[in-house]
């Protein structure tokens, strides 16, 4: 309970405001949200009322796992966006990782590996193929100078072809031509709950954010990576190895998106394989952006935040099946959302803005 | 292998390709020089591809379609300008959001148009007409024509003067009353506008075709070819030939059955990208971004 604490105070100090700016930028995502769906003919009511239900319905425990299990993987590659920020790099890669850490199950699917040894392999290699192409863009950022954000993609696009590439000509499996060799049976990962698809990967994930926060907050690399991310100049000054620091963000970033790849193949229903297109896997690492920024790049505010656009990705399930809605309308509810956060006191600006009228009408009398 | 046939035809596929990526880099010049980034270049490409596409099929004409185009990225472009210039937000996450939004509204503006997933092919009486002769599109001499105007414009103009000012030291820029604010948002709403027109190239003339991934990447390749160029417009246009050059390569290789029965299509689609990390990897360090760039400007 003592990172919540300090979470909430380190929040308070500054900042009912940072709550009050996030449920403003929702409150705005949601409106062009309905907007949308009332021009191109959908009942917006409806629409939110099935979204609630499918995320949120108490009545039967399969939705909330429903929007645990969406809230897992994005957990995972919020925090590989958070701890690049945290030193100072813009490390969009998320998505590649995420890919390449699925690969790495595939490949481990391969060997005939069954059970806890199929697990264990497959973990170490999804963390290494993870790390390595996050690393990349690491590497060419401390050395070579290379904007991360233009390798990032560039990797992400390479990881798309290069396992789009795997899945159809080395591991195809030879009873579904749309997916992947699967996971053995005795090495999926547990459900928590009965007929949903929430496993034991969302406590896994739980644990990894808990011990992304323990890295950051009371490890000396964390301590170099948030000097670095803070003031480069004061950091080397200081005689902390910056390259290093930097490069570090990339790596445990890279590694907790591989696991985010391991933990939607082994652990979620139905496929634990990669399917055509990578469809089970495409946009959760973009969708982890939007996590960290909600949760304010910390690992506690990440938890709620992966909660909720968990919920957003359980319920446009809803959205379709009741509504009619497209699901992909809660994606560009996200992107207003992001827009929105990216005004800086916008709160403060609303205040502004009524004080001057005040005064104006005042002058006016 | 040196048959001028095949160096012509290998010429005009580069120019298409080459058009996307440097129309938006020349626009994001401009952007940058003013000491405004914009990262959601390839939200603006893949949006205006979508709206470019509705409004020639609505219409019935191409180049209304183009001015369609041109219009999105210019509106997006006025959004970002005002988040970065006047209500000095994060311009970072406000590339992102951008991003985002069009990854989520074009799968859904799709649906909603055709009532298909994620794949529309424009019809030809509503595509961008090829040059009579040479076999190229119209947007050929346009965006060379853009690049010379636009180089003419930030080096030989009060108002390019204004916006390099800005992009080096705004806090001296407003000392001698230019105002930076507007500037910025000016030069923000022309970068887009540039790459609104790239991204309405790639649907309604080039790839005929509207999809939901259909910027793949190319807004991106724009700021690393930016970067590339030195922030030079007329770099930008010997560097998009390149990167295009690039491009054309890998969709030639898909069309040799030798290379074909090595590397597999899927495999051969990773070679721009690829390309484009090793080009960045190995020119970076001599260009110079301007000074003030990505932070907004407040005064004291």
């Amino acid at each position: 309970m003592k990172p919540l604490l300090r979470f909430m105070t380190s929040r308070l100090r500054g900042s009912w405001r940072f709550l009050a700016e996030t449920m403003l930028a929702l409150a705005i995502g949601f409106t062009v949200g309905a907007i949308l769906m009332a021009v191109y003919g959908y009942d917006p009511v409806l629409g939110y009322r099935a979204l609630l239900e499918y995320s949120l319905n108490p009545s039967d425990p399969y939705y909330l796992a429903s929007t645990l299990s969406f809230a897992t993987p994005l957990m995972l590659t919020a925090l590989t966006f958070a701890i690049g920020v945290r030193g100072g790099v813009f490390n969009i890669g998320a998505e590649g990782a995420l890919y390449m850490g699925a690969l790495g199950v595939v490949l481990i699917a391969g060997t005939g590996l069954t059970g806890p040894f199929f697990l264990i392999a497959a973990l170490a290699s999804s963390l290494l193929l993870g790390m390595i192409w996050n690393g990349v863009a690491g590497l060419l950022r401390a050395y070579r100078g290379v904007n991360e954000v233009v390798s990032t993609i560039m990797l992400n696009w390479t990881a798309f072809y290069t396992v789009e590439y795997i899945r159809v000509y080395v591991f195809p499996n030879p009873h579904d031509p749309s997916k992947t060799v699967s996971v053995p049976p005795d090495a999926r990962l547990p459900l928590l709950v009965e007929g949903s698809e929430l496993s034991l990967g969302f406590p896994i994930a739980l644990a990894a954010t808990m011990a992304t926060y323990y890295l950051l907050w009371h490890t000396v690399i964390g301590y170099e990576i948030r000097a670095t991310g803070y003031n480069p100049k004061a950091a080397r000054y200081g005689g902390i190895r910056v390259t290093r620091a930097v490069l570090y963000t990339f790596l445990v970033g890279g590694a907790l998106s591989g696991l985010a790849g391991f933990l939607e193949l082994t652990g979620r229903p139905p496929h634990y394989a990669i399917t055509t297109g990578l469809s089970n896997l495409f946009g959760l690492g973009f969708d982890g952006i939007t996590v960290a920024l909600i949760g304010g790049n910390h690992p506690i505010g990440i938890v709620f935040a992966s909660i909720l656009i968990g919920a957003l990705d359980a319920g446009s399930r809803g959205m379709q099946i009741e509504a009619g809605v497209p699901m992909e309308l809660v994606r560009t509810v996200q992107g207003v959302i992001i827009i929105a956060l990216a005004v800086p006191g916008a709160i403060r600006l609303i205040q502004d803005y009524l004080r001057r009228r005040k005064l104006l009408i005042e002058e006016g009398r | 292998m040196a048959d001028p046939v095949f160096i012509l035809d290998f010429l005009r596929a580069a120019s298409f390709a080459m058009i996307p990526i440097t129309l938006a880099a020349i626009g994001e010049i401009v952007t940058e020089k003013a000491g405004v980034v914009n990262i959601g270049l390839e939200g603006i490409m893949l949006l205006s591809a979508f709206v470019a596409a509705v409004a020639a099929e609505a219409t019935g004409s191409p180049w209304l379609g183009l001015l369609a185009g041109l219009a999105t990225g210019t509106l997006i472009g006025l959004l970002h300008g005002i988040i970065s210039a006047y209500l000095k937000g994060d311009q970072i996450i406000s590339g992102v959001g951008i991003n985002i939004l069009a990854l989520g509204f074009v799968p859904f503006g799709i649906i909603v148009v055709w009532n298909v997933a994620g794949y529309h092919p424009v019809p030809p009486e509503v595509q961008v007409p090829r040059l009579p002769l040479l076999g190229i599109s119209p947007l050929v001499p346009i965006t060379i024509a853009i690049a010379i105007a636009t180089h003419l414009l930030l080096y030989r103009t009060r108002l390019g003067m204004a916006i390099r000012a800005v992009g080096e030291n705004p806090e001296a820029a407003d000392t001698v009353g230019i105002r930076v604010e507007r500037v910025q948002l000016l030069a923000t709403a022309y970068g887009a506008s540039l790459a609104g027109l790239g991204g309405a190239f790639l649907s309604i003339d080039w790839l005929s075709e509207i999809t939901k991934e259909i910027s793949a990447g190319r807004g991106f390749i724009a700021l690393a070819l930016v970067n590339f160029a030195n922030w030079n417009t007329i770099l930008a246009l010997g560097g998009g030939l390149l990167f295009g050059a690039l491009w054309t390569i890998a969709e030639w290789f898909k069309t040799m059955a030798e290379i074909k029965a090595v590397i597999p299509v899927t495999l051969i689609n990773t070679i721009p990208y690829i390309a484009t990390l090793a080009v960045t990897a190995g020119f970076i360090g001599r260009s110079r971004p301007p000074a003030w760039i990505g932070r907004p400007y407040k005064r004291e």
